[in-house]
């Protein structure tokens, strides 16, 4: 295809939001409080979590119940090889992604191939083997976790305070956009369109579904794994309760909530998954409870969620 | 191991393979009939729990905390909860009949989330005891302990499962749920009411999670507001080794299950905590080996 078919990498009309968005995000920290910069970069966290699972859930329409897992994928990775190994942190965030893609494999492999169902509770079964496996392994410090996993430093820069982490995950998460915008519109991101939208026609037209499948799964699994090295490097200490069911749900509200498949979507609906717990400080016990009848509502009267895909 | 722990290892796999049975019948109807993963079907069986331990403190002041407060509880909340199983349906899944297959599942989880969390907001994620006075008494075969409660709870689970395998292959309605989760718009055409149907098997589904619940709570003495995710996804397990939709299948299977659990969590080195990874294992390698189950016909599209 010539070059000049393709359309833009962002429309024109989506310029001047976009770059005020991103103006708005750069400057935030020098304005704002301690506070609402941790809450901050907890939101750039999260959309890129959301991002990545939104290329298995949004783009490939897989249900993806154990994303959780390939997030602590990657933070155990940095984790272990940082803090046993004396790794530098930024040599582990390769191996964090074979690991990830691996273990992508390794689920996405036999099971693609089965309805989508059986693909939602096997995740979500794959979600607590990984879950059990580190609270049960001497190697992933058990139920305690790990401590004392090293900060990562950049050209002799050691990144230590909040702020320096809210401009590491600002810089994932334009990268994560970037990616996202650049498969969405690439072969493989059309053969995910059409997979969704219809496997059997998407085969006919000389697709190969469990391939294509594969891929977003395993896209998906990478970037999480990446997210979590950052994770690990910030928090200085991981522990299987960071990787809970509860957290798979959490990334996938954030998905569902905004518009799956759209990336503008994805981004607002992280960054109010990234709030809620904020706003709901005070609810305690029936924070759950909100959440899930959020999830619901929108189910039921938005399906397409808030912000939602045009394209169908 | 020892021939005596190998028996017991049998007894006690088979009476919790038992319950896994009875949850994943349910799991199995109603996946049949409406072809969905019903993920609230965990969280019914946790609500049937809670519903059977706050008749069973009520009634306890007159029959007592013996058997005849154990089946009232029972009762009740089968009925109480089969409803419950209605009402998800009715609001939940009817006005998603039609729409794609992701917004299903996840409406499925949002369900399950909405109870789970309504029994978290409701308990405060307290443990709640199930105290019935049923007992340690029982029989013993050579060294072998089986106690009266646990033979009862394991006949009730059978006795269930029996009735349940005679509505579905004897009655006219059991007809019409086999013609529904056959084909759907035939059936409609045949005129079979489709949607009072599945609001049918929804209430039988249920109330058999239910029951399951209650049973639970008075065999392990304690009720809370977790039990349920476990539980569904075992439940999910077991259907899937029986082969889902087939109503023998989801029993074989959840003894299997029960077998395997038992077995597994005493081997040498293997703690407690890694019986849950046998069973996430066993299913990944069904589905990857054997997707439609030991006794499943080819329901399962590969697709």
């Amino acid at each position: 295809m010539p070059a000049a078919a393709q359309p833009p990498l962002v429309r024109r009309s989506h310029l001047l939001p976009a770059l005020a968005a991103l103006g708005c995000a750069l400057v935030l920290p020098h304005f704002a409080n301690a506070y609402v910069t941790e809450v901050a970069t907890t939101a750039l966290l999260y959309v890129v979590l959301c991002l990545g699972l939104n290329i298995v859930v949004g783009y490939a329409g897989l249900l993806d119940l154990g994303y959780a897992a390939f997030f602590a994928v990657g933070a155990y990775t940095t984790g272990i090889l940082t803090s046993e190994f004396g790794f530098n942190f930024w040599l582990t965030i390769p191996v964090a992604m074979a690991a990830a893609c691996l273990a992508g494999v390794i689920i996405g492999a036999p099971t693609l191939r089965l309805r989508s169902d059986y693909l939602a509770i096997v995740t979500l079964g794959f979600g607590e083997i990984v879950r059990i496996i580190a609270r049960n392994l001497d190697i992933t410090g058990g139920a305690s976790g790990l401590v004392g996993i090293e900060r990562p430093e950049i050209l002799g820069f050691k990144l230590m305070q909040v702020q320096h982490f809210y401009y590491a995950f600002l810089t994932l998460a334009l990268l994560a956009v970037f990616v996202c915008l650049s498969v969405e519109r690439s072969r493989m991101g059309r053969a995910w369109f059409y997979v969704r939208y219809d496997e059997d026609a998407a085969a006919g037209i000389g697709i190969n579904r469990v391939s294509a499948k594969l891929q977003a799964y395993m896209m998906g699994a990478v970037i999480a794994s990446v997210a979590g090295c950052l994770y690990a490097a910030k928090m200085t200490a991981i522990s299987p309760e960071s990787f809970t069911f509860n957290q798979s749900l959490l990334i996938l509200l954030g998905v569902v909530l905004g518009g799956m498949g759209r990336i503008p979507g994805v981004v607002l609906g992280a960054i109010l998954v990234a709030l809620l717990p904020e706003v709901l400080r005070g609810a305690g016990t029936y924070r759950p409870l909100v959440t899930a009848v959020a999830l619901l509502a929108i189910m039921l009267f938005r399906p397409n969620g808030l912000w939602p895909d045009k394209r169908g | 191991m020892t021939l005596d722990l190998v028996i017991q290892q049998l007894v006690n796999g088979l009476i919790v393979g038992s319950f896994y049975a009875l949850i994943a019948l349910g799991y199995s109807m109603v996946f049949g009939v409406i072809k969905l993963l019903n993920f609230a079907h965990g969280d019914i069986y946790m609500s049937g729990a809670f519903v059977g331990l706050i008749v069973f403190s009520f009634v306890g002041v007159w029959v007592g905390n013996g058997w005849a407060g154990v089946v009232c509880a029972l009762l009740v909340s089968m009925l109480a909860v089969g409803l419950l199983g209605v009402v998800i349906e009715r609001f939940a899944y009817r006005p998603m009949r039609n729409a794609p297959r992701l917004s299903i599942l996840i409406t499925a989880l949002g369900a399950s989330m909405v109870l789970n969390g309504t029994a978290l907001a409701l308990t405060g994620g307290r443990h709640f005891a199930f105290s019935t006075d049923l007992g340690f008494a029982g029989l013993d075969v050579s060294a072998v302990h089986i106690t009266y409660t646990q033979i009862v709870l394991v006949a009730a689970s059978i006795l269930l499962m029996a009735g349940m395998q005679a509505f579905v292959s004897r009655t006219m309605y059991g007809k019409a749920m086999r013609a529904v989760s056959i084909d759907m718009g035939a059936s409609r055409l045949m005129g079979i009411d489709v949607d009072r149907v599945i609001a049918l098997t929804f209430f039988m589904g249920s109330a058999l999670a239910a029951g399951g619940g209650v049973m639970a709570g008075a065999y392990y003495g304690s009720v809370h507001f977790f039990m349920g995710f476990i539980m569904g996804l075992k439940a999910f397990t077991a259907a899937v080794i029986g082969g889902i939709g087939s109503v023998p299948g989801a029993m074989l299977g959840g003894l299997l299950l029960g077998l395997l659990e038992a077995y597994g969590s005493s081997l040498p080195f293997v703690g407690s905590e890694w019986r849950d990874v046998f069973v996430f294992g066993a299913l990944i390698l069904f589905l990857v080996f054997k997707p439609t189950g030991l006794l499943g016909r080819s329901v399962v599209e590969r697709v």
